[in-house]
């Protein structure tokens, strides 16, 4: 009952769009695809649903060629980053548009839309027209119609994005118990995110995608604590892990030639040489004993407080507890949580991270 | 302060009401006079500043035998070729455009930008360079002097407007709702005439009245590439014009020829006040 993708190719143009995308999906799971604007996201999604034909590679459903399947007999649910609906039909008609289109029993359909219409809170807003509700409401009626189709292939393209803070953080409570619901356990689910809390927070697998390859796959605890390399680790955390050149020297370890520390007991057994050394914004913070650092920007964010900050050529990011207010070029002591550090190579590759046995 | 806005706002929509309705008002005043008011300097008030007559209207229903020009059959061969030649224009630019919105095309360095633009410079000469093509086509065809033939040319003129409006319509209509439509278990053809076409009404009904005022004004083909079988009105209302310009009959001739588009025009503002134009797509 999987849906298996094989070294799938999108090249329209020069570049990439899809670069050897090799997936497996099971039913009953959520997958987030994790990864930057223009990553390839909506492309794989879209190439999935059978809206884009890739270039080479297969996909497989059920044991079947799903590329020899047209769109619109694949079943497969889309919702957009975009409110899309039929602007020329109320909510009612919207949500059973592909229930008709299948001709289904005209019973079954009512009760369908009405449970979905349930679902997604909407009741009472069956006769309103589309144009009549706030974009909540909207990607709502986008939900409740790939919720009443009970397709075997659910995608989700940022569906949060374009919503305010408040409904987003609703929304995703519901979306979590809509889709892991006992009833729909037999679809796939595909979430594409670009944001590293949300898809933490969705806790399926997570697919970090970039320039139309895939990264890494693995749970939202492996790809958190194991990034492959570097640019996953950019990519799952925000603010991105900090990034800077390293060396491993005479029990030192030295960043960019201007920041030294005696080697911590938990790295001793790492070779000498260079390294890129990673460092989480929420492990640096601010100590009298630390390293004097100059502020470029600060922002503050909820209840936290992001500074970006620099020391000479290091640059990195800390996030500070609490809303505090920092001048431009302002001078603070910040220090590192050297437990919590991960080594990369200068390829890139994932050498050393807190979270190995 | 607001009470001067208010004024000020009242006082020109007023104005501008009496620029637009003064030369009706002028024209039917005018429609009702003879030779002798027309010429006697400037009078406004019927009855009491001069005496009004039939004479003016009474000319265009008359039979040519009577010294008429009757315009009926003109008149509804104007509306028929207008009409049909908007409606196919419509059909074909709406296709046409969804086409040039959603599909790419490529023949050599021709893109979809450049068939666009192919059909916009349709209007774009002069339509006197057109009269020659035109008329030898019209000829080859043995389509001159005919309903036919008219329309045929009024949809190569037409189906530019409708094509231009429509591309860049369908260009604002996000093409996530197609691809929803496909999803949802449509075939192409199904999502565009159970979704896309829907919605495209608004559009469609723009299109519609640019692609009636253009045919219904024209006055250079119609002229051009008829005779004596097949008239329309503009033409008709043209052979008025003798020695003496009867203004009377020029007058009535121009409210029954205006008289077609203020209908479509009431039709299409009851769809703009229903907010069925506007909003139909964010």
């Amino acid at each position: 009952m999987s849906l298996n993708l094989g070294n799938i190719i999108f090249k329209p143009t020069e570049q990439y769009h899809l670069n050897d995308i090799t997936l497996n999906f099971e039913p009953g799971k959520m997958y987030t695809i994790l990864g930057r604007t223009l990553s390839g996201k909506t492309t794989l999604l879209k190439t999935i649903a059978g809206l884009l034909s890739p270039d080479s590679g297969y996909i497989q459903f059920e044991g079947k060629d799903f590329l020899a399947i047209p769109v619109w007999q694949r079943n497969v649910a889309m919702v957009y980053q975009q409110f899309i609906n039929y602007p020329h039909l109320n909510v009612k008609q919207n949500i059973e548009f592909p229930l008709k289109q299948r001709k289904m029993d005209p019973n079954l359909i009512e009760k369908e839309v009405s449970d979905a219409i349930q679902k997604v809170g909407l009741k009472g807003f069956e006769e309103r027209k589309i144009q009549e509700l706030s974009g909540g409401q909207q990607q709502r009626v986008a939900l409740a119609r790939s919720l009443a189709k009970k397709a075997k292939i659910l995608l989700l393209d940022e569906p949060l994005v374009n919503l305010d803070y408040k409904l987003r953080e609703g929304l995703r409570e519901e979306f979590k118990k809509l889709f892991i619901g006992s009833e729909a356990s037999q679809s796939i689910f595909v979430y594409a995110s670009t944001d590293p809390l949300e898809a933490m927070q969705l806790n399926g697998d997570i697919i970090v995608i970039d320039e139309g390859k895939i990264l890494q796959t693995g749970s939202a605890k492996d790809v958190f604590e194991n990034p492959a390399n570097a640019k996953v680790a950019e990519i799952t955390n925000d603010p991105a892990m900090n990034l800077n050149k390293g060396k491993i020297d005479n029990n030192k370890l030295i960043l960019n030639n201007e920041i030294q520390f005696n080697l911590p007991s938990n790295l001793q057994s790492m070779p000498s040489g260079d390294y890129l050394v990673g460092i989480r914004a929420t492990d640096l913070y601010l100590d009298d004993q630390g390293f004097d650092f100059q502020v470029d920007i600060s922002e503050i964010s909820g209840s936290e407080t992001f500074l970006h900050l620099h020391h000479q050529d290091i640059k990195c990011v800390a996030t500070i507890e609490g809303v505090k207010s920092y001048e431009v070029d302002e001078h603070v002591k910040i220090n590192f949580d050297l437990s919590k550090i991960y080594l990369f190579k200068e390829s890139g590759e994932l050498h050393y991270s807190p979270y190995q046995n | 302060m607001p009470k001067l806005y208010t004024f000020i706002k009242y006082f020109c929509v007023i104005l501008w009401s009496c620029f637009v309705i003064a030369p009706f008002l002028w024209a039917i005043s005018t429609s009702f006079k003879d030779f002798n008011s027309v010429t006697g300097g400037a009078t406004y008030i019927p009855w009491l500043q001069f005496e009004p007559t039939l004479d003016g209207w009474s000319v265009l229903f008359k039979p040519g035998s009577q010294g008429g020009i009757n315009i009926i059959g003109p008149y509804f061969n104007s509306i028929f070729v207008t009409f049909t030649a908007s409606f196919i224009s419509i059909a074909l630019g709406t296709l046409s455009a969804y086409a040039l919105s959603r599909y790419t095309f490529k023949a050599g360095f021709v893109q979809n930008n450049d068939i666009t633009f192919f059909f916009i410079s349709q209007r774009i000469m002069p339509p006197v360079v057109l009269a020659i093509p035109f008329f030898l086509f019209l000829s080859t065809l043995g389509l001159l002097d005919s309903l036919a033939g008219l329309i045929l040319v009024y949809i190569v003129l037409l189906m530019p407007i409708a094509v231009w409006i429509m591309v860049d319509f369908f260009n604002r209509v996000p093409k996530e709702i197609d691809e929803t439509a496909l999803i949802d278990g449509c075939n192409p053809f199904q999502a565009f005439f159970k979704v896309v076409l829907p919605n495209s009404i608004p559009g469609m009904i723009v299109a519609g009245l640019f692609c009636i005022i253009f045919g219904w004004i024209d006055f250079f083909f119609a002229f051009i590439l008829t005779f004596t079988n097949v008239q329309l009105l503009p033409v008709k209302i043209v052979a008025l014009n003798s020695s003496i310009t009867p203004w009377w009959s020029l007058s009535a001739a121009a409210l029954v020829s205006v008289a077609p588009l203020i209908v479509v025009a009431f039709v299409v503002e009851r769809f703009l006040s229903k907010g069925n134009l506007s909003g139909a797509l964010k």
